[in-house]
């Protein structure tokens, strides 16, 4: 680990500088039966050069964090409050991406911000050559000249292991694979900042996943990118993330490097995840998983909210918020590592929630 | 061992897919090749198959449950072809071998509610004599897969979740109580916390009801999970076969090394360290394309 930001640093000049400070994010859904609140005061910072995964099951806001963190919320979707400073590496102030519109938007959408659909296969328009995809976003985007463009692509196609020919193929001649990877060579395209990847393995197949997992820890090392990995599937985030950011029900409730959240998980959800994750070998054990249901964004308990799912459960789980706060973590002694929980068996000490996980 | 009883067996099937889009691959695909399956419902097991996308996975599920009728080879149900049922032993076959497909959002009608999928399984195969015995039937059979009658009945199929609705299906299998169950990829489109669950309740109900399960997935660690025996299917034939044991802890065949080795381990700490190579990918490309032209 040590080593590997050890070579990215050569690679990039910034590294380690603050990318990305997400400050209270909201993002509410006007529905028929009331607002819907899939995002609800998330806080959260990048820096340059690090892949931050995020984790958490379907329903938690994932999905709806990452549009808004592209401007890509739709309505009956909108942001109602925070601020998304974006550190870029032109100029001094940062940006509030929330205040952008119109043209400065544009400006910074792939030269700055670019993103990694989930299911790449429908990214890709079918009736356009590989080719014109290419010159699409690398002319609309940037100040390169089309005979320029025309020379990058097989490049960027190298980058991502595909021959050259492929630029003029249709997305139909190519597998799921080679689509995710010919995306993938467009997110990278015009060296942004920062790349979005929204559960990019997914639909893949286990072979391909690992080529695309390999190809993203690649690409990290070589050009220094950025990442922000957004996937439920937590065997892909201890393979490729730094840090991983868990959230429930809206918001986060564990921040910490990736193997503090897989060896000494803290938050009851965070170990609950860890715990459901059949692993080949060993003896079988028979895997609790977590009871329950997602709660409804329309109407999150009250308090903690996981805590109608949790075991730990007490009184005042029901009744007060958990902040976010550090929790010391006994094998390190390095602030820069230390988790962040969001749980009341932390927060509240005394209550001897710090010495069962151990 | 064989008792033509309780079991569900294909014998030297074949199905090949022709057409313009297989043009480019010569012609014809052999999705399945000479394949024989047997499943044993004596003792109840769960049978686990795997294997890539394309490799034939779900065109075997598509025809031991009877949609597509395979070029060759026969598939037989106590012994006898599923083609040359009398109509009576036909119905036993529609009501014993019951499936739970992948995609828990494309498996209900929007327009009805989820009651509906319950009802016409009770009024196909005339479980109950009265609406009222009916529904205890049905609540009985959704406490069976820890569901609240009270969250899902009188609801439509985009008010439940995907683990909700995938548990609703298995719920419907509570409620028939088919000696076999064809899961193809249940739990592909579930999360990991849910995923557990639902094969927990699969595991249970072969335990408890006899339900023998062939369990479809490109997963190895949950077909680990489940345990029993496991085959491995690459390009329409099983190259490997045995008890998930032996075969996952000490692969013998290239395709399962290579399939065990991608499964990325849940442990920061045990990375991959080599380059997994690309030209297997490659190959199965000419088997993907086709399979989408194949399904419908």
């Amino acid at each position: 680990m040590a080593n590997d930001l050890a070579k990215v640093v050569q690679k990039k000049t910034g590294i380690g500088s603050p990318l990305l400070d997400i400050e209270d994010l909201k993002v509410y859904y006007n529905t028929v039966n009331g607002v819907s609140k899939a995002v609800d005061g998330v806080n959260l910072s990048l820096k340059r050069g690090e892949i931050l995964g995020i984790a958490g099951e379907s329903g938690c806001g994932k999905s709806t964090l990452t549009t808004a963190l592209l401007r890509l919320t739709q309505p009956p979707g909108y942001i109602a409050g925070g601020s998304i400073l974006f550190h870029t590496a032109e100029e001094q102030a940062p940006l509030d991406l929330l205040e952008l519109g119109g043209e400065a938007l544009r400006a910074v959408r792939w030269r700055h911000l670019s993103y990694l659909p989930q299911g790449s296969m429908n990214a890709l328009n079918p009736v356009l050559r590989i080719k014109e995809q290419f010159l699409d976003v690398m002319l609309e985007h940037s100040k390169i000249g089309k005979r320029e463009a025309l020379k990058m692509i097989p490049t960027l196609l190298a980058q991502v292991n595909l021959e050259p020919y492929v630029i003029n193929m249709y997305p139909h001649e190519l597998s799921g694979g080679m689509k995710q990877r010919v995306v993938l060579a467009m997110a990278i395209a015009l060296n942004s900042d920062l790349v979005v990847a929204d559960e990019p393995t997914t639909a893949l197949d286990v072979h391909v996943q690992r080529i695309i997992i390999q190809m993203l820890a690649d690409l990290r090392d070589s050009l220094g990118m950025t990442v922000i990995l957004v996937t439920h599937d937590m065997a892909v985030h201890a393979q490729l993330a730094d840090r991983v950011a868990v959230m429930y029900a809206g918001g986060i409730v564990e921040v910490g490097d990736v193997h503090q959240i897989f060896k000494t998980p803290k938050h009851p959800y965070t170990r609950g995840l860890i715990n459901s994750i059949p692993r080949i070998g060993g003896e079988r054990i028979r895997l609790d998983g977590i009871g329950g249901n997602t709660p409804s964004p329309r109407n999150w308990p009250s308090g903690c909210r996981f805590h109608p799912r949790c075991q730990h459960v007490m009184p005042v789980c029901k009744q007060e918020v958990p902040p976010l706060l550090q929790v010391v973590h006994r094998h390190s002694l390095d602030g820069e590592h230390q988790p962040l929980v969001a749980c009341h068996l932390y927060s509240q000490p005394g209550l001897g929630g710090n010495h069962d996980d151990e | 061992m064989m008792t033509s009883e309780n079991n569900l067996a294909m014998q030297d099937v074949t199905q090949i897919f022709r057409g313009a889009a297989m043009r480019s691959i010569g012609g014809e695909l052999r999705a399945v090749d000479n394949l024989s399956l047997n499943l044993n419902a004596n003792p109840p097991q769960i049978v686990s198959l795997v294997g890539q996308s394309g490799s034939g996975k779900s065109t075997l599920a598509r025809i031991i449950l009877g949609l597509p009728r395979p070029t060759e080879g026969s598939v037989t149900y106590c012994g006898k072809n599923i083609y040359a049922l009398s109509g009576k032993e036909y119905e036993t076959y529609r009501r014993d071998v019951q499936p739970v497909f992948q995609d828990p959002y494309g498996i209900f009608n929007p327009f009805y509610r989820v009651d509906r999928v319950f009802w016409t399984a009770i009024k196909k195969f005339k479980l109950t004599s009265s609406s009222r015995q009916g529904l205890a039937r049905i609540e009985e059979s959704l406490h069976a897969v820890d569901l609240r009658p009270e969250d899902v009945l009188n609801r439509y199929p985009h008010q439940l979740s995907g683990g909700q609705r995938q548990r609703v299906m298995l719920a419907r299998i509570h409620l028939l109580q088919p000696k076999f169950i064809i899961a193809d990829e249940p739990v592909s489109m579930l999360d990991a916390a849910v995923r557990v669950l639902f094969l927990n309740l699969l595991i249970d109900f072969t335990q408890k009801y006899g339900m023998t399960t062939l369990f479809i997935t490109h997963d190895l660690s949950t077909a680990y999970y489940v345990g029993g025996e496991i085959r491995v299917i690459s390009r329409g034939k099983i190259v490997e076969s045995g008890s998930v044991e032996k075969v996952l802890i000490h692969p013998s065949h290239p395709y399962t090394q290579m399939l065990l080795a991608s499964v990325p381990v849940p442990d920061p700490d045990a990375r991959w360290q080599e380059k997994a190579r690309i030209a297997s990918e490659e190959e199965v490309i000419l088997v993907e394309k086709p399979e989408i032209e194949a399904i419908g």
